[in-house]
Formats: C-alpha cells, structure tokens, sequence
C-alpha cells in the first residue's frame, strides 16, 4: 500500500507546499464556475447597476448632496460599496452548495489540508471582486464619473476590498449555517435593508436623528465615506464623530468584523466533524 | 490487529446530546470483500461510516482502517479510502471531466497524472462521451457513475459506499454493482450500506446488522437467513373467511405459530420436512374444499431477518 501513500507527496514535498497548492486548486475550481458560467457577474452586477440607472437618473435630479456636488458622483462609491457587501451572499451561497451537496465532505475525507476549503473561497471571492469593482468603475467611467487618480484611487480600491475580506468570514459562517441554498437566497432581504440604512443612497444627516445615527454607524458607511475622500468625489459630510474619523474606522470596521466572524466561521467548520 | 481485516471496530461510540447514535458497536470486515451494513434509519450505518471515514470525531472505542487509527492517523487513512455518500458530492458546474482531474489534483497527483487518471476513468465508467459537458445536465445514473470514479482515483483500499442507489433506475442500479465488483476484483475492499436488502444479498459476502446503535447480527447472508429459520410453507386464499381454515391446516404441519397476513390474504409458518408439509397441507385443503389462489415453499429473504432481528421492516417498507 506505501505506492499509494501520497500526503507528502512523490518528491517528498512539505506541508506548506501543498497547502498552497490545495488553495491554488479551490481557487482555480472556483474560477472556472466563473469561466462557464460568465453570466452568474453579470447576475451579481445587476442589481448595482440597475440602483445606478435607478437612483442616478430616475431619483437623482431629487437627491441633494450636503455640502454640494453630483449626486451622480457622490452615488457611485457608494455602489462600489453594495458591490461588496451583497458579496457575502455569494459566497454563502457557494458554501451552502457545498455542504449540503457533501462536497465539503468529499474534500474533508481526502488527504488535501482541509483549512484549504475555507481559504480557496476566500482567495477566490476577491479576485472575483477585483473584477467586479472594475467592471462597476468602467461604469462609473461611461457615466461621467471623474475621480482623483494616483495613491488615494488605489488606497479607496485595497478599502473596499478590505471589506469584502471581513465579509467572506460572515459568507463562510452563514453558508454552514443556513440549512439549504433556498434559504441563502433569503439572505438577500437581508442585506438590502441593511445596505440601505447607510450613507451608500443619502448622506445620514438628511435622516432622522436616530436613523441618521445607526446609518453612520453601520461598517459600510464608514468604507463608502472614505472610499468618497479618497477618490476626491462629493463626501456628504457629517459632523457625527464616526463620520469624521471614516478612514480611521473604514480600517477598523473590518477588522472588528473579521475578529467576530473568522472564528465563528472556524468553529462552525470544525462542528462539522462532530 | 490481524492484517486480514481492512476495517475493525471495537466498541464504538458516539452521542448527539442524549441520543446515543452509536452505543458500543463492532465491525470486522476481511480484506478484499464486499461487507454490507443494514439496518433501520437512524440506527446508526452513516454515522459509523461517518466515523471510519474520518469525517466524524468518535466518543469512545477505537477503530483502525487499513491498518491505520482513524483518530490519531486520520490523514493517512484519508490517502487510502475512497467515500461515496447518499448524495452524488460532485462539483454541478464543472464538467465531469474538471471533476475528475480537480479532485485528482487534490490527492496530489499532480497536474499531468490527474489528467490521465481522469481519463482513465472516464473511460472506465463509460463516461468518455459525457466527459465535457456539465455534471447539472447529468442523468442520476451518471452521477452516481462519477461520483463513484472521484472515489477511486487512488484505487482506495478501503471504499465506502453509503447508500450508493438510493433512487436510482433498475439498470442504473446494475451499473453501480458492476462498477462495485470490479473494484472488489482489483482488491478493494467494499463497506456497503444499503436500504435495498436485495442489494445487499447480491453483493456483500458478509453482512452486519445494526439497530439502535450496536451490531446485533453479523453472518453470511445464507447464515443470516437460517437464523430466522428455515423454509416456509405459504399459502394465498381467495377470500378472507378462509384464513382460519388454512391456519389450522398449516398449524397441523409447523414448527411454529403459523403467521396471518390480512390484506394479503397469506398465511405462512416455518417447516423442516418441507415437501412432505406441503403435500399434507395441500390435501388437506382440497379436502375441505377451500378455494386457494397459491401454494408453495419460500426460502426466507433478507427482510424476514430484518423484521424477525430489529422488529420491524426496512426503511423503504416503512416510509411506503
């Protein structure tokens, strides 16, 4: 049986090597779904680009912006924002697949590092999501949106990806939690609301008080308002404290996110061998 | 530990809060058979599978596959077995061939080895015409197919197949035994569980039957069968008002309390001198002018063991 053994591989290979190519491997198998199936970005886009048209053009000529500017400009980070918050429903959705389909399992019952499984769907989600937010800014782009270019475009791009790596862990979390992929697609009437109670349509001080308050507080504000800074388009202003340090909390938000629901993700993994 | 044996279990446990889903079971499976593993629902076949397979941390008791602790050397016992679980755990998107050479590539073969092994089994599985189209699109046979050739990249020396033909067609169903006593042939060895006790008497040498979370029967299936006894003598009237006639007539020759199906109008009890009870019992009807619609001898079947040993008849049966 010593010909079959194959955990260290036939070059007598270390760990490490193949835990990156177990990644490589979950990555290159999430990336090909994207490959024959090229419409399910176009799926994901849609409902940015559809509130782009929507809000840009049917509300806009109604939206004001505090403290001036297009409402065109001031909507567009925002839109990147939604981008990536609604993508912790892909990747739940992908990991309720999975589980209940007992591919988890299958790979859980091979000699592949099983830390990979976890760690392929994240690498691929942001990829996914890089090309996501360049899709939606040669959108931005064709619309006549004008940002600054240089450190600050690229600091607002790692801002939002940095986000959309806090959210995978609560993709990954809900994904095992969820008991069918019917029901992941629930998760939908979730994210809207909370994606909507935020500075991504209208600037929290035009709110009332107390919803102007959650709205500021909400982790995505806090993205879009330095993604708004950093790309030198209208902010919206605010003078609550939280809307004054955005870039401080952009930062921290995820942080805080990935503290709370990486190990809720991992320890939902691990009860999978209970 | 005998080197004879691919899977040994000595007094497995395992609880879900109070329920215990495995409460001291044992299994001995020799190398090189196919050894079947029924019982009820929920009596416990996935969990132990669940728990040999190393996707399932055990409470209590140990087990070794192929020679290997599935506690302490889970990983090595993974590079050895192959899992076939009651849903067909392929990847819908990808084609049958992507499958193939992605899980090939997660058994560390390699790039180039994963693509002629997948080849291979495509071939092997009569898949080649199918191999680039997507899994979505695949009949449940199909799946079942590949899903089967994903287990057997490494040619596993142990293979676990948990209900492999749930809800397939009959011919399906005979591609799936074929596929088994193949791999059997090669020197796997197969641990099957099943709901359909046919398949079981087909294809497994040796069978454990497990209720409640313990082993309470381990035999042959020809064993198994004599257990519950012997021959039977069975009798089917035309018309209910009979049956108190035949079960006295029946009684004459039994060795034991005749038994009385209702709806089916059947009366049936267990015989040794088998042709000359049937004689008696048919004279004895024509005498008494009883109208009976058929009259024979019956070998017990797999479910009579499995009614008689766990009181009461196999899933499928119950959820009808």
């Amino acid at each position: 049986m010593s010909a079959l053994d194959l955990t260290t591989g036939p070059d007598g290979r270390g760990r490490l090597y193949w835990l990156l190519s177990d990644v490589a491997n979950i990555v290159r198998r999430g990336l090909t779904h994207y490959r024959r199936q090229p419409v399910n970005i176009a799926w994901q886009l849609g409902f940015p680009i559809l509130s782009v048209l929507l809000y840009g053009y049917v509300f806009g000529s109604a939206m004001t912006v505090p403290g001036g500017g297009d409402y065109k400009d001031f909507l567009m980070p925002g839109m990147f924002v939604m981008t990536m918050a609604f993508g912790f429903i892909n990747t739940a959705t992908v990991v309720v697949h999975d589980s209940t389909k007992g591919v988890i399992d299958r790979f859980r019952s091979m000699p592949m590092a099983s830390s990979a499984v976890v760690a392929g769907r994240g690498v691929t989600d942001l990829v996914v999501a890089c090309a996501e937010l360049a899709i939606m800014m040669l959108t931005a782009l064709a619309m006549g949106w004008r940002p600054d270019g240089g450190w600050g475009f690229l600091a607002a791009f790692g801002l939002l990806l940095w986000l959309r790596f806090a959210l995978i862990w609560v993709g990954v979390w809900l994904g095992l939690l969820v008991p069918n992929p019917e029901a992941a697609g629930g998760l939908f009437a979730v994210a809207f609301p909370l994606t909507m109670i935020s500075s991504i349509f209208v600037a929290p001080q035009l709110m009332p008080d107390w919803l102007g308050w959650v709205a500021a507080w909400n982790p995505i504000s806090s993205t879009a308002a330095a993604a708004r800074d950093l790309f030198g388009t209208p902010a919206g202003g605010g003078d609550s404290w939280v809307e004054q340090h955005a870039l401080l909390m952009a930062g921290l938000w995820p942080l805080v996110l990935t503290a709370v629901f990486l190990p809720l993700a991992v320890r939902r993994f691990q009860r999978l061998s209970r | 530990m005998n080197d004879a044996y691919a899977v040994r279990a000595e007094g497995l446990e395992k609880r879900y809060g109070e329920k215990r889903a495995l409460d001291g079971f044992d299994l001995a499976v020799r190398e090189g058979t196919v050894h079947g593993l029924l019982g009820p629902n929920g009596a416990g076949k996935t969990t132990a599978v669940r728990i040999l397979s190393t996707l399932v941390r055990l409470d209590g008791g140990r087990a070794t596959v192929a020679g290997l602790d599935v506690a302490r050397q889970a990983r090595q016992v993974r590079a050895r077995i192959g899992l076939t679980g009651q849903y067909a755990a392929l990847d819908e998107v990808l084609t049958g061939r992507q499958n193939l050479e992605m899980f090939g590539r997660l058994f560390h073969l390699g790039g180039r080895r994963a693509r002629a092994r997948a080849v291979e089994l495509l071939e092997r599985f009569d898949l080649t015409d199918a191999a680039d189209k997507g899994v979505g699109g695949y009949s449940g046979g199909m799946r079942r197919r590949l899903d089967l050739a994903a287990s057997m990249i490494l040619a596993p020396a142990v293979l676990f197949l948990d209900e492999p033909t749930t809800g397939l067609d009959p011919r399906s169903r005979g591609d799936v035994w074929d596929a088994v006593r193949a791999l059997v042939a090669d020197g796997t060895t197969v641990l099957l569980t099943t709901q359909y006790l046919e398949e079981a008497d087909k294809l497994a040498s040796r069978i454990t039957v497990i209720d409640q979370g313990r082993a309470i029967a381990d035999d042959t299936p020809d064993g198994l069968k004599n257990l519950v006894g012997g021959d039977r003598i069975e009798v089917v009237v035309a018309e209910r008002a009979e049956i108190p006639r035949v079960v006295k007539a029946v009684a004459r020759v039994a060795d034991g309390e005749p038994e009385t199906d209702e709806t089916e109008l059947r009366v049936h009890a267990p015989v040794t001198d088998r042709v000359a009870a049937l004689t008696d019992v048919a004279r004895t009807l024509q005498d008494e002018g009883v109208g009976v619609e058929d009259i024979g001898l019956r070998r017990p079947s797999l479910d009579d063991v499995f009614l008689r040993l766990t009181g009461h008849r196999t899933d499928k049966e119950a959820a009808a």
